[in-house]
């Protein structure tokens, strides 16, 4: 596997940032500065602005206003470098499209429009497969997989971008247990490869290995280390109920 | 063999008639392909009608209906793009709004013309018998635009049919390449309507692609069988047309419908066949497939 050269910026800086849509804030007042390695989880209700932050921070839509920078760029300008896996991607139904192909398309940010796939992009490809579980459906088309397959496929798919930031938007959504494993460990795995790792989730327990952990409730209700973080004041505030001790 | 091949050999007209139908088939083929992947069909259908009023102007100035129906497609797709943008109203909405406009505005002009009248139907069901070797040029030059076009813009479109998001965070700009796919669609209408009509060619872009989309895996066999079934409904409909006396353009693409009914028949058999076949090994060899649950 390559090894992430060390990022001359940081990987994500954000200052005062408020994200929306058009000029409408969902969350306001956010501040990181994450480095190389870094896992910030984001937990909250539906609608708290997750996703919202995590479309922002993929350049899909612009920030309402504060300074936002990904490797020292504005968001969406480094495609090779940031990767992005959506909520519940969509594979429709008429797509005739075989998983490695769809993996395949990991790689198209590093080929662009004409360039030919090298044996080194395949091997990307071969290996995202393996990494996810998912080489055996390798050829299958991608309407025949479950729901749980088609997530593996799509987390294969950005794996194979390699990039130094990857913003995961409920990665273990439509996953079993053997699943959310397998998330876990493939996360601990890019962060040991210096990756710096965005997770949106539901699951208070995806927060456990966080270097920090942000609560969102359409503000920052507060951001952390885990153990600062979820505190039961903040989780009564977010949710309106503690975890269990 | 006469009935099926020798007609093409003696009767000059029908073999330019075959050939403009191929090509048609062949565009269309590659265009469908991403109409029925990315849903685009009313959009289609709608470019299809709004280039009407295009084509009656530009008859009754004694101009190319091409070019009428290119200036109709670019006024159609600028409003569209108005409509959705500044009135804030869903895509389709500005689809539908700027479709029934256009189709009564050509209707209202064909109508107010005593020499379009007749022209109409042509318009709208095709006049392949009147197909000469200059449409047979457009339309080659057409299907090489348009197959250059696949060819150097595959990745973001094959990216556009599964997630406009994933265009974006790939490097590419979804909206440009959007506007690329829906001037390549422009592009199959404007260069079809003559030899099946510009209500029949929504048939022969979603029909043969609906075939492909049934069997294939991967885009690149979609297009092929797309082709193949096109080609097909082209020959076989020219001579359904030839023998038994039948307007073209509408016998080719009702072989196209027809041809995908059979396609979807077979494909639905076989599937229920396997899966019989799998439920009869599961009750032969109960644990073949079992997991052990502890």
């Amino acid at each position: 596997m390559a090894a992430t050269t060390a990022a001359p910026h940081s990987p994500i800086s954000a200052d005062h940032l408020c994200v929306g849509y058009g000029k409408r804030p969902v969350v306001e007042g956010v501040t990181l500065d994450m480095q190389p390695g870094e896992l910030l989880v984001l937990i909250g209700t539906n609608g708290s602005g997750k996703s919202t932050l995590l479309k922002t921070l993929a350049g899909l839509i612009k920030p309402v206003h504060g300074d936002l920078h990904l490797l020292g760029e504005h968001a969406g300008q480094l495609p090779k470098r940031v990767a992005y896996l959506p909520q519940h991607p969509v594979s429709s139904h008429t797509l005739p499209l075989c998983v490695r192909d769809m993996v395949a398309m990991g790689r198209y940010a590093h080929l662009g429009l004409v360039k030919h796939a090298s044996p080194r992009d395949r091997e990307l490809v071969e290996e995202s497969m393996v990494r996810v579980g998912i080489e055996a459906q390798a050829a299958l088309p991608i309407r025949d997989l479950s729901g749980g397959q088609q997530q593996r496929t799509h987390l294969a798919q950005v794996l194979a971008r390699q990039a130094e930031v990857l913003l995961l938007d409920e990665p273990t959504a439509g996953l079993d247990l053997n699943g959310r494993k397998l998330v876990a460990d493939l996360v601990a795995a890019e962060r040991a490869r210096g990756v710096t790792v965005v997770m949106a989730t539901h699951e208070l327990t995806d927060a456990e290995h966080a270097t920090s952990v942000m609560l969102l409730a359409q503000r920052v209700v507060s951001v952390g280390p885990p153990d600062v973080a979820l505190r039961d004041e903040y989780l009564r505030e977010c949710f309106g109920f503690t975890q269990p001790h | 063999m006469n009935f099926l091949f020798g007609v093409f050999a003696h009767d000059q007209q029908l073999r330019l008639e075959l050939i403009a139908g191929l090509f048609v088939a062949i565009t269309c083929a590659i265009t469908g392909t991403f109409v029925v992947l990315r849903g685009l069909s009313f959009i289609g259908d709608a470019l299809a009608h709004g280039v009407l009023p295009g084509i009656a102007v530009a008859m009754l100035l004694g101009v190319s209906g091409m070019l009428g129906a290119i200036v109709s497609a670019v006024l159609m797709m600028s409003g569209v793009g108005i409509v959705n943008r500044r009135l804030r109203l869903s895509g389709d909405t500005a689809i539908g709004l700027l479709f029934v406009g256009m189709l009564s505005l050509g209707v209202l002009i064909t109508s107010r013309s005593a020499s379009l009248v007749g022209d109409l139907e042509e318009i709208l069901f095709g006049d392949i018998a009147h197909v000469d070797w200059s449409t047979i040029g457009i339309q080659f030059i057409a299907l090489v635009c348009v197959a250059l076009t696949f060819t150097i813009c595959r990745r973001p479109f094959l990216l556009l049919s599964v997630d406009e998001g994933l265009v974006n965070t790939s490097g590419f700009s979804a909206k440009f390449f959007h506007n690329v796919m829906m001037a390549m669609v422009a592009a199959t209408v404007i260069v079809s309507f003559q030899t099946v009509g510009t209500l029949l060619v929504m048939g022969m872009l979603i029909a043969p692609a609906a075939t492909g989309a049934l069997f294939a895996r991967r885009i690149s066999s979609m297009i092929m069988i797309a082709a193949l079934v096109g080609s097909l409904s082209v020959y076989i409909g020219l001579l359904a047309s030839y023998h038994y006396d039948l307007a073209a353009g509408a016998s080719i693409v009702l072989t196209a419908v027809i041809l995908f009914a059979l396609s979807a028949i077979i494909t639905e058999t076989r599937k229920s066949l396997s899966r019989r076949h799998e439920d009869d090994d599961d009750h032969e060899h109960p644990h073949a497939h079992g997991h052990v649950h502890i």
